[in-house]
């Protein structure tokens, strides 16, 4: 199948290696990739700061460039519920709705397409250790993609994959809520940092590298030993 | 005191709070047990399904919602019937002059007051106290703090959730207390204190979780029985509710009740529901021989015919609260608010205006708890949401983040724009990095910094690695 990539800007910028193991992952299974590079944000930040208006333009922009897509997949289930919003923000504009739509209609999280679309029962991926994932609200309460990630890390070779407490719970990201109210979402990011500890895997795994980023970071800050890896990743580990 | 409930700003209250460990520990423990005991008592609810209950309920107040009018005149009617008084106030001050000057009429010299929101909410406390009436809470949270020097609530279930047992022994240590800090005896003499109240006050007041249209009854749900002190002792009682906590039928009720305590404190029911119809009988050696139900609107009526309306389903259960991940680290005074997590950051803007709350709206990380535990099914964070349009769009509230806003939406609009601006990024933010990472940002990154390393900017994007793949470069 051609799979067109939407790599979220996130990754763009921030976590080339995620953007890079979708690639080779998909591939891998025998997918051709299409990679509109004119492709920038789903507009996500600045709708859930309360800016609908000036989030639209971004959102049109979105549409044009992925509507010729087969099927439209991406590393994050945030960005993909967002865009699964698309008509209803603009449902006053018949034309645009009914074009975002069928945009929304193709757009799949990484771990929704690998499972729902392609049923892919075997993957290759080998990683040796104790994992936990953390479930992204968005992925897994918007999108409901709650057991595709989990089914999928059951396949790797040599992963034991543990719980920790409140793993279902934000971990206080929240996209521009983490800077406009910075101390409280470090607050959240702490506590789910002290749950993973208590865990003591040797991987932390979720489907969103902003919230991998957000306990990532207050893991790297108290010099913690836990590998933060993106499912795209670990699904791509030999 | 009224919605609001101190005047100091929001960024100082907050750090106050965020200093208080005892307080977050206190609200990390009370979240993990009630969701806990929450999650036991819901999957045995019927066929544990959750989802149809909870669209049941959320009907059945939305249809209560939708025919207010209807129901509060079905509901007062019966109200006169069973030979009581009704007085619809339009605000606060209305509500509680009303409740005041029937005191004062009738020579009132002690009031027993039950736990209620909506008397916190029209300040009724202090009017009575000014017009020389002696006010007594009976719930034992609440009881606890009016003597802490009338500390506010801070959860809409459990008021002093944020207060630890030694700090209630020394409050009652001022009010004469000789004992330890144990909770039985704390209680035992909160018990032997308040017995003595209720046999000498003259009036009562209480809230009303639900009223019931089709008989005029008020439903009141609880655990101590204070409330059934308050309803059965004093001749003079007066029942106080929101205009919105109608309910059609008592099949309805059954409904909502059977959800109430299930999702407030993780319980199947409460100690005691009672129905209160109107006075009592010639002769009865209980209850009401005088009877007033006040219908507050205080801004509900704005509300109704609002994009906001759905808010009006709540139930009060607090389910949100006890869910909500920034709830949990903040604690309930942090709101500035008597109403607290996502409901009150959907509700108090409403009612008493952002002027006072404009905080509110961004004390939320979107993550929908909230709207899958609300037992009202009100999709509580797409209200909040709308909340942060209101203030973005409608009243431009910070010309700040509108031009971050405005920039961003260029940016993505325009890829040659944002092509541009990711690849000289990773220079802009070079002052800011220690060891590679970014440490120690300033203005919006501060926040995030002082606890969280963020990742350097890639130097090369993942575009340009697919760029120069695709042209048969690096792989």
């Amino acid at each position: 199948m051609k799979v067109t990539l939407f790599t979220t800007c996130i990754v763009d910028f921030m976590a080339m290696n995620v953007g890079k193991a979708t690639v080779e992952l998909l591939e891998g299974l025998g997918h051709e990739i299409d990679y509109p590079t004119n492709q920038t944000c789903c507009g996500q930040p600045m709708y859930n700061t309360g800016y609908v208006e000036k989030t639209k333009g971004t959102i049109k922009h979105f549409i044009e460039t992925f509507e010729h897509a087969e099927v439209i997949v991406s590393p994050s289930g945030s960005c993909v519920s967002f865009v699964k919003e698309y008509p209803h923000i603009l449902a006053d504009d018949k034309v645009w709705k009914e074009r975002a739509e069928k945009v929304a209609s193709k757009t799949y999280e990484l771990s929704q397409f690998l499972i729902d679309v392609i049923n892919i029962n075997e993957i290759s991926a080998k990683l040796p250790g104790k994992a936990v994932y953390h479930s992204n609200c968005h992925t897994a309460r918007f999108l409901k993609v709650k057991e595709q990630p989990l089914q999928l890390l059951s396949k790797v070779e040599g992963l034991e994959l543990v719980d920790f407490h409140n793993s279902d719970k934000c971990c206080g990201f929240g996209g521009t809520f983490s800077v406009k109210m910075g101390d409280i979402s470090a607050e959240v990011a702490d506590e789910k940092a002290r749950y993973i500890q208590e865990a003591n895997p040797d991987y932390l795994i979720g489907a969103d590298f902003a919230c991998l980023m957000n306990i990532g970071g207050r893991l790297s800050r108290i010099g913690s030993n836990i590998k933060v890896m993106h499912i795209a990743e670990v699904l791509n580990s030999k | 005191m009224g919605i609001k409930i101190n005047d100091q700003s929001f960024k100082k209250n907050l750090k106050k709070n965020l200093n208080d460990d005892f307080m977050r520990a206190a609200m990390v423990k009370a979240q993990d047990l009630i969701n806990k005991n929450r999650a036991n008592v819901l999957s045995q609810l019927g066929d544990g399904n959750y989802q149809e209950w909870q669209k049941l309920s959320g009907e059945v107040r939305a249809h209560a919602i939708e025919n207010l009018d209807f129901y509060l005149n079905q509901f007062a009617e019966n109200v006169v019937k069973n030979g009581g008084n009704v007085f619809f106030a339009k605000d606060a001050k209305e509500a509680s002059q009303y409740i005041t000057n029937l005191a004062i009429e009738k020579g009132v010299k002690k009031v027993v007051k039950a736990k209620s929101m909506v008397t916190e909410e029209i300040g009724i406390n202090h009017d009575l106290i000014d017009a020389g009436v002696d006010v007594k809470e009976t719930d034992l949270a609440e009881y606890i703090l009016q003597l802490d020097d009338w500390n506010p609530p801070s959860h809409m279930v459990v008021p002093s959730l944020h207060l630890n047992k030694t700090q209630i022994r020394d409050v009652f240590a001022k009010n004469g207390y000789s004992g330890k800090d144990i909770p039985e005896d704390l209680a035992a003499f909160a018990r032997a204190q308040l017995r003595n109240e209720f046999v000498t006050a003259d009036m009562g007041i209480y809230g009303c979780n639900f009223a019931i249209a089709e008989s005029g009854a008020i439903t009141l749900i609880s655990n101590e029985g204070n409330i059934d002190l308050c309803t059965s002792a004093p001749e003079l009682q007066v029942a106080v509710m929101g205009m919105e906590r109608i309910l059609a039928t008592y099949e309805d009720a059954d409904i909502c009740i059977s959800l109430l305590a299930r999702n407030a404190v993780g319980a199947k029911n409460t100690s005691y529901t009672t129905f209160v119809n109107g006075i009592t009988e010639e002769g009865a050696a209980d209850g009401a021989k005088e009877f007033h139900v006040v219908i507050v609107d205080n801004g509900r009526s704005k509300v109704l015919k609002s994009q906001f309306k759905e808010v009006l389903q709540c139930m009060r259960c607090a389910a949100c609260l006890n869910i909500c991940p920034i709830y949990r680290q903040v604690g309930g005074h942090s709101y500035n608010s008597i109403y607290s997590g996502p409901l009150g950051v959907v509700l108090t803007p409403l009612l008493a205006g952002y002027d006072d709350f404009e905080e509110l709206p961004y004390m939320c990380s979107l993550c929908g708890a909230c709207t899958e535990v609300c037992p009202s099914n009100i999709k509580l964070h797409s209200l909040i949401h709308e909340h942060k349009r209101v203030l973005a769009e409608d009243k431009k509230a910070s010309t700040f983040w509108g031009a971050g806003m405005t920039g961003a939406g260029m940016v993505f609009s325009r890829p040659w724009m944002y092509k541009l601006g990711t690849g000289v990024a990773p220079l802009m933010t070079k002052p800011f990095m220690v060891d590679g990472k970014i440490k120690r940002g300033v203005s919006v990154l501060k926040g995030w910094t002082d606890k969280r390393d963020m990742p350097a900017l890639e130097k090369v994007r993942f575009r340009d690695w697919y760029t120069s793949r695709s042209k048969g470069g690096n792989k």
